[in-house]
């Protein structure tokens, strides 16, 4: 079992630690930090990179300047254009260039400008990245490569500023596919799978990089990989989620507790390879769960978490597992409100699941 | 792609610090001035503490920020009309746009598609093997010619007894190099073992020039515990990181913006060696899913095969090469078919040749089935890519004398003459022996005794490999990621225990 609490720090089964929100303080012995947002997080994490490996690389569309999301702003001052450059307009070019790059060892950190572009580059990540090293026999890997790119729902986004496309690559072994949901968990993250020695997908909620705001330590830190965190305690159901979407679930797990719903919230980080041993521990405890993401519910990476606890949990849940998802529609304009998987949607659900 | 902007006010100071020739707004960053490779290593390297910014909030909102290049974008727009203006002689026919100054015409023509003439096909020999008077070339030794000789055969046996041993049920899967001899030995002889290869799957010759044993291609073949692929891939998919060619993968061209990445990696660390990636002819096998991706730095595209330089991969390799001048020879091996597909379905252009000026690359149309010529063009390729940090493009004229694959019947789609022809009267190792010969420097003995020598190892290389273990069903689960996560740990619990409760479902090669 593998409760912890927002610091990530494992605490034993009977401590009620504090139902600490995503966005709580750092602990105080992490050192000093500042109150910053996502995309100066981001930024952060890869100052450090640069800095502390000289063979690592930032690239792709427009990171020279900053990024159109202010990401990688101050790289290429500070490290220079040979580390830190412009590519061509081609995400197969960015993905293969990086595979190539991280092929020889180097730590090649590419940028996709918008997770909806990352499909011409489907066929690098699936049929090269995914099995360079299986395919060598271990002779090659490129397991220095991290793609990063801003995901999900930012309002105003319509169909190619919008998408969720984490559930393709779930379905590939070999890539890992991390999500954090807020700025302090982002740098960890990052950080952690550029220096992973598997190739890396990071999705980086859009939506989050001016208005997440959380206190993030200066220095160097890694948060780990395939380990997902119970940000929130509770007895009567399991809700799981990563990303942006899980403060829409907070919120709902607050008004539930108004209600006498006692939920335990999950933040499941990396979707592949995922950390079903946490989630199954408090399915055990709860009997009920439910999962939400924004991506559309067919096929959505809900499903996957949905059969495994079916699988070894059949006979404790109470309920049906709940997924409360975007609709199977391309993401709309200016139907976004009812396609998006809101706070009353989860509320709702945690009811019905709860009164089954 | 986005609805951003994409002013970039850097470049624009940039410009205008340079004053060189450009448009105000300028193009792409000049990540490594054409100045030379050493510049272009030692430039933009300098880490300046002044931009610590990135730890504050940014005082600009992002309108202010759009003020603030349009700003700079007018600057720069003044201070470029008095740069034109101080211009001596030609300004009056010259335009400026982004991307640099352009002389216009009144008059209204389109350039047209094709040239008068195609792009003459460099040669050295004459079809005999006969040296052409007058011709540029480079010498090679006798030691030299014999080995490239010698491999030429072994490499043509090898194909003949492992495509025998297919045909016989022995291994699953085979395709040969017929024809394409010297395209595949004369070129792995220009290079030096540093030189990183990125086949795409017609190339194996690469390998057997840098001492891949007959034993080791068995293995692979075979997908025996000694396959240094550990039996995942089909047979022809070898790597080996000893001799520095990546391994095969069957989707075509993706490596060619790999070989961009690669070579770039080199150009950081300042290595005297460049990146060859081939292609050729393409291919995806009607019956299985073998795409195959042809990462050979020595792009030999096959001139059959469209597919090959038709994806995107092509466009994206040799563009990303160009623009981070990365020493990469990307030879394409034009062999007049993909599977079934003459080059007269594939494209419209004068073959590959001329693609490579739309890249900005240099670029050479050779007779693929010379070997003289093959070794001098990537001779001085290898010069070019390594001394002047650029990318080459090298289109190897030939043709492919077996079929597609062992899956392939290509008297199905073309004259059974037309293939004999090839075979007999152009055939490349007969070409290359007779000008060997004439230097007093083979003869029919020895000839006689290396097919003997060659066939006799392979037959027993494949006696061995037939006979060699497979890998253990452990090799199945490792390698996926650098340790096996949990989910891979349960499913070889599982599926271990299905084995026990069902054990004549599974062949007992296999060790479990």
């Amino acid at each position: 079992m593998a409760l912890r609490n927002i610091m990530g720090k494992r605490v034993g089964i009977g401590l009620m630690g504090s139902r600490a929100l995503s966005t709580a303080t750092c602990d105080v012995e992490s050192g000093s930090a500042k109150s910053i947002n996502l995309y100066s997080a981001i930024n952060q994490a890869l100052h450090v990179a640069l800095e502390t490996d000289p063979r690592a690389f930032v690239f792709g569309e427009d990171v020279s300047f900053g990024g159109v999301f202010r990401c990688t702003t101050g790289l290429a001052d500070r490290f220079g254009k040979a580390r830190v450059f412009n590519t061509p307009l081609c995400e197969q070019g960015i993905v293969g260039f990086g595979i190539g790059l991280a092929a020889m060892g180097n730590r090649a950190i590419a940028e996709i400008q918008f997770a909806d572009y990352i499909y011409p580059a489907f066929d690098q990540i699936v049929n090269e990245a995914a099995k360079f090293r299986y395919r060598s026999g271990n002779q090659f890997n490129c397991g220095g490569l991290t793609i990063r790119a801003p995901y999900g729902a930012v309002g105003h986004g319509g169909h190619y500023h919008s998408q969720s496309p984490e559930a393709f690559f779930c379905h590939v072994p070999g890539i890992k596919v991390v999500i954090p949901r807020s700025p302090r968990q982002a740098k960890g993250l990052l950080l952690s799978c550029i220096r992973d020695p598997n190739p890396v997908v990071f999705f980086e909620p859009k939506w989050l990089y001016r208005l997440a705001v959380e206190e993030v330590p200066e220095h160097d830190y890694m948060l780990p990989l395939s380990e997902a965190e119970v940000i929130r305690q509770g007895s009567d159901i399991t809700l799981v989620g990563w990303g942006a979407q899980l403060s829409i679930m907070e919120q709902a797990c607050i008004e539930a507790e108004k209600d006498g719903i006692s939920c335990e919230l999950i933040d499941l980080k990396t979707l592949i390879p995922w950390d079903k041993e946490t989630v199954e521990a408090s399915v055990r405890k709860t009997g009920r769960v439910l999962i939400s993401h924004e991506a559309p519910v067919t096929g959505g990476f809900g499903a996957e978490i949905s059969a495994s606890i079916v699988e070894c949990c059949f006979l404790r849940l109470e309920a049906p597992v709940a997924r409360v998802c975007g609709l199977d529609t391309p993401f709309p304009l200016v139907f976004e409100p009812f396609y998006m998987p809101t706070k009353n949607k989860i509320l709702d659900a945690i009811k019905a699941t709860v009164n089954y | 792609m986005a609805n951003w902007g994409r002013i970039s006010s850097r470049t624009i100071g940039n410009h205008i610090r340079k004053r060189t020739n450009q448009g105000f707004i300028g193009s792409t960053v000049d990540i490594n001035p054409s100045s030379g490779s050493s510049s272009a290593l030692n430039g933009g390297r300098s880490v300046s503490d002044q931009n610590r910014r990135y730890l504050n909030p940014l005082p600009w909102s992002r309108a202010t920020l759009s003020w603030f290049q349009r700003f700079k974008s007018t600057v720069a727009a003044k201070q470029h009309d008095s740069f034109l203006s101080s211009d001596s002689d030609d300004d009056h026919l010259s335009l400026d746009f982004p991307g640099g100054k352009v002389s216009y015409t009144c008059d209204m023509n389109f350039i047209s598609e094709s040239s008068q003439a195609r792009v003459p096909c460099y040669r050295v020999l004459d079809d005999d093997g006969e040296l052409i008077k007058d011709c540029d070339f480079q010498q090679v030794s006798k030691e030299v010619a014999v080995k490239m000789y010698s491999k030429m055969v072994s490499l043509q046996i090898m194909d003949t007894i492992f495509y025998e041993a297919q045909r016989q049920g022995r291994i699953s899967f085979y395709l040969t190099s017929a024809g394409e001899e010297a395209i595949n030995i004369a070129s792995a002889a220009a290079l030096t073992e540093q030189d990183i290869i990125l086949p795409q799957y017609r190339e194996p010759g690469v390998l057997l020039w840098r001492g891949f044993t007959l034993q080791e291609f068995a293995d692979q073949c075979f997908g025996n515990k000694a396959d240094y692929g550990k039996g995942r891939q089909m047979p022809i998919h070898y790597g080996s990181k000893e001799h520095n060619f990546f391994t095969i993968s069957s989707p075509i061209a993706t490596q060619l913006p790999q070989a961009a990445g690669i070579a770039y990696s080199l150009k950081m660390d300042n290595k005297k060696a460049c990146v060859v990636s081939y292609i050729g002819d393409g291919g995806t096998s009607e019956v299985s899913t073998l795409t195959i991706s042809y990462f050979i730095c020595l792009l030999q595209f096959a001139h059959g095969y469209p597919n090959c330089f038709l994806q995107g991969d092509f466009h994206a390799g040799l563009n990303f090469a160009a623009v981070m001048e990365a020493p990469v020879i990307f030879f394409c091996r034009n062999n007049g078919w993909a599977i079934s597909t003459n080059v007269s379905e594939q494209f419209r252009s004068d073959g590959i040749v001329v693609k490579g000026r739309a890249y900005g690359i240099r670029s050479i149309r050779v007779d693929g089935n010379d070997a003289l010529a093959v070794y001098t063009a990537v001779s001085a390729a290898r010069e070019m890519a390594v001394n002047e940090q650029r990318p080459i493009l090298i289109e190897a004229l030939t043709y492919r004398v077996g079929h597609h694959s062992t899956s392939d019947d290509s008297t199905k789609y073309r004259q059974l003459d037309e293939i004999v022809y090839w075979k007999n009267a152009r055939n490349p190792v007969n070409r290359f022996r007779n000008w060997v010969q004439s230097n007093g420097w083979w003869s029919e003995q020895e000839e006689t005794q290396l097919r003997n020598s060659v066939r006799k190892q392979l037959l027993e290389a494949i006696q061995v490999a037939e006979k060699t273990e497979k890998p253990p069903l452990s090799d199945m689960f490792t390698d996926v990621y650098d340790y096996p996560p949990p989910n891979l740990e349960e499913q070889e619990k599982h599926l271990r225990e299905t084995i026990s409760r069902h054990p004549t479902d599974y062949s007992s090669d296999i060790p479990l």
